[in-house]
């Protein structure tokens, strides 16, 4: 087996933040800031969050915020909570929430809940079990969770889960690991994983796990290094994760590793990006792979920064 | 990128792409110049449907679209035609945004937002999502799309029900499709619409179709989840039922208020307690709320004048729990005194409910007498060190008249004529289906159908429990999943949590399988714990503990030499004083949250465990603290004691130990148990007397 390319995983993320002019990157300026927020944590589990310049990054990010509170994806985009929660976690990852409005932001997340207790990902008002995750993740950071109705927030997951022990989009959607890791991050930040039959649930993920190593989202879907982190995740914070092959994992992420140009893509031999470089070193991060920092389940941020925000003093 | 292959972009490739990255841009940054000036011309609406053409994720692009209608519709005359237009170009600009990508978002929330201004009908949506549930059965969108047009437009929950019966039969491996059957069948069975009731005759007919599926291609995963909820619907009881308590239906519990000095007596049923009190545990099938001192009534003259306090044993401090626990009083202390009768009525009046917001609705009674005794001399208190080893405890031979510790409590209820039938149906359709699935496994070798098959024989052996009290198939059951763990190696902690559940059942099911696991500790005079019957659950290789609700009468238990990761559980052993964790997989404080509600525990051993060995604590987020915003961090209180040390790095330890009275800790052989971290210990625990065996001053 391979090991882990630090070096070059490092290089490539410097070097994707500077590409602008193909075709991809230019298609996915709208999402920049999740891309700040994959990127950056990526840097900082392997060791190498000083490369960047951290005025730079944070003077970006608040162009990004629009009068209402939100963030947008990037510089004149509309605000959006998905951008909102990236925005937050970079500025956490740097210990520099001080420089939010954090009225101003928390507000503007509170203002999304809807009298179901779900949320809205903006005021276009579409409604995902996505967005119920960001915001209390999002508030719990900036400790806030008080400006919304917890209880509500919870009982519209809870409204989600499914006769597989999963969760989906809404009432009803068929249960995905992305949002799985979404409902279950949420009942965990809220002390509310008691909703969750553990047991039933774990066994639906450790199903992901195909032969080859790899997980999938659903079943009977191909393995994709992404569900490393949105299955792993789940499991960690349920306590099941000793019913996959952590090995088999492992090797199955380092498979997805371009060696020569670095990054890591959804399966081996694909091309990579910044989003599946993420996954893959949060993934290899929760199976303890030596070198890198710890990564927490929840909030998907590095344990030392968690730590800080609910045990600093 | 999904599914795109890693290669070298050629040359001309490379200056195509730059060619397309430069349109693109130009129509993105002629779009936001739109946006932000609120233009919503045609040309600038041409403008954006082509951006969303090529970069259908674009958000703000649909957003602004949302704009461009309004502004229109508060321009136009509220001319029918002319509104009908304007959404039905929408209409168009999600159906090829679509072509482009299946799985957009945005495209598909555009398509509600204008569906839910009363737009297209449902014939045209239906139309629409046959072709693309044909392109791409198992996408997501597509089949949350089509539950919103079902609501919207009220077509009946029949027809969708024969719809995943036509993409089921179409092919078998649609998870999808039997996902949604599931909801549209719960939804049918709970409603108990025409033609879904009774239960019994529709689960039939299910079991029939999820088996030509699952014998078609028993390697695919998809019918199996659905067999799996079939079995759940077919065994689970909706309602909340009692399943065990402490003191246990009918037993004459003897109370010490100082110690245990009388070897007459039968240690299963003598307490002791300094405090007075001894707990009322009740133990339900399924995690209730509800418990409080009118959904429970207690007479005895223990507690004539004051109302009980029922607490949940919950690790994350909710109000809902599976186990409760109440204290009463002791008796008055006289070595004549009279057995006194506590009688307990449970659900005579409404209130207790399941997390499913099922009632308790079998009201229940159950009695038993306690007898307090006074000790004939006083034995210090926590005084001597527990020991252990070997050498320190004797089988324990019992005598024939004494009472069963094992008695429980389930199936106490009557059961009128309705249940009886269901019943009956119950345990034929799980004997069927294990003679089927016997008679699979004998020509193919199957995973999943061997997992089923282990399952279908525990949910009968459930069934006929505890009237048999007996495991009939436990046996099989534990070579079923031993065969599991050289099958399929990837998943065998999974194999082997469950093989340690179904030895443990094993076990606990008979009082003469768990007599061979009692054992008398020390002399019986140098003890000062109560009651020195220790349960020794030793070198019996469990990854996890289970079958607690048989077990509430231990006070010591050792559990050590097994492979535990967790004591998930634990907590409703509210009579527990000493346990012994040592040598398991323990892998961070925070597996020790159930400890926190064992209020009479005073001798721990978690030496040799991997406390501190581990990057990531699997249990950081099922155990109660700030993380979870289930308590706040109380360090003020011990300014003192935390001042000098890193408090995140300290936090765990301190959540966990600072509400336990222990007198002896054994915490050696942990990566985590330096020097620093014992005197933190000793600080934050000021009545311990014992730290790894060295007596503290």
């Amino acid at each position: 087996m391979g090991e882990l390319a630090t070096e070059k995983h490092v290089q490539y993320i410097l070097s994707v933040e500077k590409r602008k002019d193909d075709f991809i990157s230019v298609a996915m300026e709208y999402l920049r800031m999740n891309g700040a927020y994959w990127g950056l944590t990526t840097l900082d589990l392997l060791g190498k969050l000083d490369a960047i310049d951290v005025d730079e990054v944070v003077s970006w990010i608040m162009k990004c915020q629009h009068e209402s509170g939100g963030f947008g994806g990037n510089i004149g985009h509309d605000p959006h909570i998905l951008y909102t929660l990236s925005a937050v976690q970079v500025l956490a990852l740097f210990d520099k929430l001080n420089v939010l409005d954090v009225e101003k932001v928390t507000n503007y997340i509170a203002g999304l809940q809807n009298e179901d207790g779900s949320f809205s990902g903006d005021e276009w008002g579409e409604v995902d079990t996505r967005f119920s995750y960001i915001a209390i993740c999002c508030l719990s950071i900036l400790h806030h969770l008080n400006k919304i109705n917890v209880e509500k927030a919870v009982s519209y997951i809870v409204s989600c889960k499914n006769l597989d022990g999963g969760f989906g989009c809404t009432p009803g959607g068929e249960s995905h690991a992305g949002q799985i890791f979404c409902c279950v991050g949420a009942l965990a930040i809220t002390g509310s994983l008691h909703h969750i039959d553990k047991d039933l649930l774990g066994w639906w993920l450790c199903e992901r796990q195909v032969k080859a190593g790899g997980l999938n989202g659903r079943p009977e879907k191909l393995p994709d290094v992404c569900y490393s982190w949105w299955v792993l995740s789940s499991l960690i914070m349920i306590d099941r994760v000793h019913w996959i092959s952590k090995e088999k994992l492992v090797k199955f992420i380092l498979d997805c590793q371009d060696t020569e140009n670095g990054g890591i893509s959804d399966r081996p031999d694909d091309a990579v990006d910044v989003y599946h470089t993420y996954f893959g070193v949060a993934g290899l991060s929760l199976l303890e792979y030596p070198g890198l920092k710890a990564i927490d389940p929840a909030y998907a941020l590095p344990v030392d920064v968690v730590n800080k925000i609910f045990f600093g003093r | 990128m999904h599914g795109r292959p890693r290669k070298d972009p050629k040359p001309e490739d490379a200056a195509a792409s730059v060619a397309k990255a430069e349109k693109l841009r130009s129509l993105q940054s002629q779009f936001l110049s739109n946006h932000h000036n609120k233009i919503y011309t045609n040309e600038a609406l041409e403008v954006n449907t082509k951006l969303l053409e090529v970069n259908p994720e674009y958000y703000t692009a649909w957003n602004f679209r949302k704009l461009a209608v309004e502004h229109r519709l508060s321009q136009s005359d509220s001319d029918p035609d002319s509104i009908k237009s304007i959404f039905s170009e929408e209409l168009k600009v999600v159906e090829s945004a679509l072509k482009q990508n299946f799985k957009s978002y945005g495209a598909w929330h555009h398509r509600k937002w204008v569906l839910s201004k009363g737009h297209s009908s449902i014939d045209h949506e239906m139309r629409l999502l046959d072709r693309y549930q044909k392109l791409d059965p198992r996408n997501f969108h597509a089949w949350n799309y089509r539950r919103f047009v079902a609501a919207l437009m009220n077509r009946s929950e029949v027809d969708e029900l024969r719809y995943t019966t036509d993409m089921i039969n179409s092919n078998f491996s649609n998870y999808s499709a039997w996902h949604n059957r599931s909801i549209l069948l719960s939804n049918l069975l709970q409603r108990k619409v025409q033609g879904f009731f009774p239960k019994e005759l529709v689960l039939n007919e299910e079991y029939e179709l999820v088996h030509q599926a699952l014998f078609t291609d028993p390697d695919d995963q998809s019918g199996w989840f659905y067999y799996l909820w079939l079995l759940d619907q077919t065994v689970k009881a909706d309602a909340p039922l009692l399943v065990s308590s402490w003191p246990a239906r009918d037993s004459l519990i003897i109370l010490e208020d100082q110690c245990l000095d009388d070897r007459a007596l039968s240690p299963f049923n003598t307490f002791h307690s300094d405090s007075g009190t001894f707990p009322l545990i009740v133990y339900f099938n399924q995690a209730v709320e509800g418990v409080n001192s009118s959904t429970i009534s207690v007479e005895s003259v223990l507690n004539a004048n004051s109302e009980l306090n029922w607490k949940p044993l919950s690790t994350n401090n909710s109000q809902t729990a599976q186990v409760w626990v109440t204290y009463l009083n002791y008796p008055k202390v006289d070595v004549h005194s009279e057995a006194y009768p506590v009688e307990v009525s449970i659900g005579h009046s409404g209130g207790i409910i399941s997390s499913s917001g099922f009632h308790y609705s079998h009201p229940s009674r159950f009695a038993f007498k306690v007898f307090a005794r006074p000790v004939k001399t006083p034995i210090g208190h926590g005084g001597e060190i527990i020991s252990w080893q070997d050498g320190n405890f004797a089988l324990y031979e019992t005598s024939p008249e004494e009472p069963n510790p094992t008695i429980s409590l389930d199936q106490l209820n009557s059961k009128d004529d309705n249940e009886k039938t269901s019943s009956e149906w119950r345990a034929e359709t799980i004997a069927n289906e294990i003679a089927l699935f016997q008679e699979l496994l004998s020509e193919i070798s199957c995973k999943i159908g061997k997992l089923t098959l282990a399952r279908l024989l525990k949910a009968h052996d459930t069934l006929l429990s505890p009237c048999a009290n007996k495991m009939v198939y436990s046996e099989e059951v534990i070579k079923l999943y031993s065969d599991l763990r050289v099958l399929d190696p990837p998943h065998s902690q999974f194999y082997k949590d469950e093989h340690s559940l179904t030895l443990l059942q094993q076990i606990t099911s008979t009082r003469e399988s768990l007599l061979r696991y009692c054992f008398l500790h020390g002399d019986g005079t140098s003890s000062f714990i109560g009651n020195s019957m220790c349960l020794r659950l030793n070198n019996l290789s469990l990854s996890r503990m289970g079958s607690i609700e048989r077990l509430l009468w231990v006070q010591m238990l050792d559990l050590s030499h097994n492979e535990l990761r967790s004591i998930e559980g634990l907590e409703a052993m509210q009579l527990l004083s000493c346990l012994n964790l040592s040598n398991n997989k323990l892998s961070g404080f925070t597996a020790l949250g159930p400890l926190r509600l064992l209020k009479l525990l005073k001798v721990l051993d978690i030496s040799c465990n991997q406390i501190g060995s581990h990057s990531i604590d699997t249990t950081r987020y099922l155990c109660s603290s700030p993380l979870c915003h289930t308590e706040e961090m109380d360090w003020g209180r011990d300014e003192t004691v935390t001042a000098d040390v890193n408090l995140a790095n300290y936090w765990e330890a301190f959540v966990i130990f600072r509400g336990l009275s222990l007198t002896q800790l054994d915490i050696a052989g942990n990566a985590v148990a330096d020097e620093k971290l014992k005197s933190f210990l000793v600080k934050i625990v000021p009545t311990l007397k014992w730290l790894d065996g060295g007596e503290l001053h």
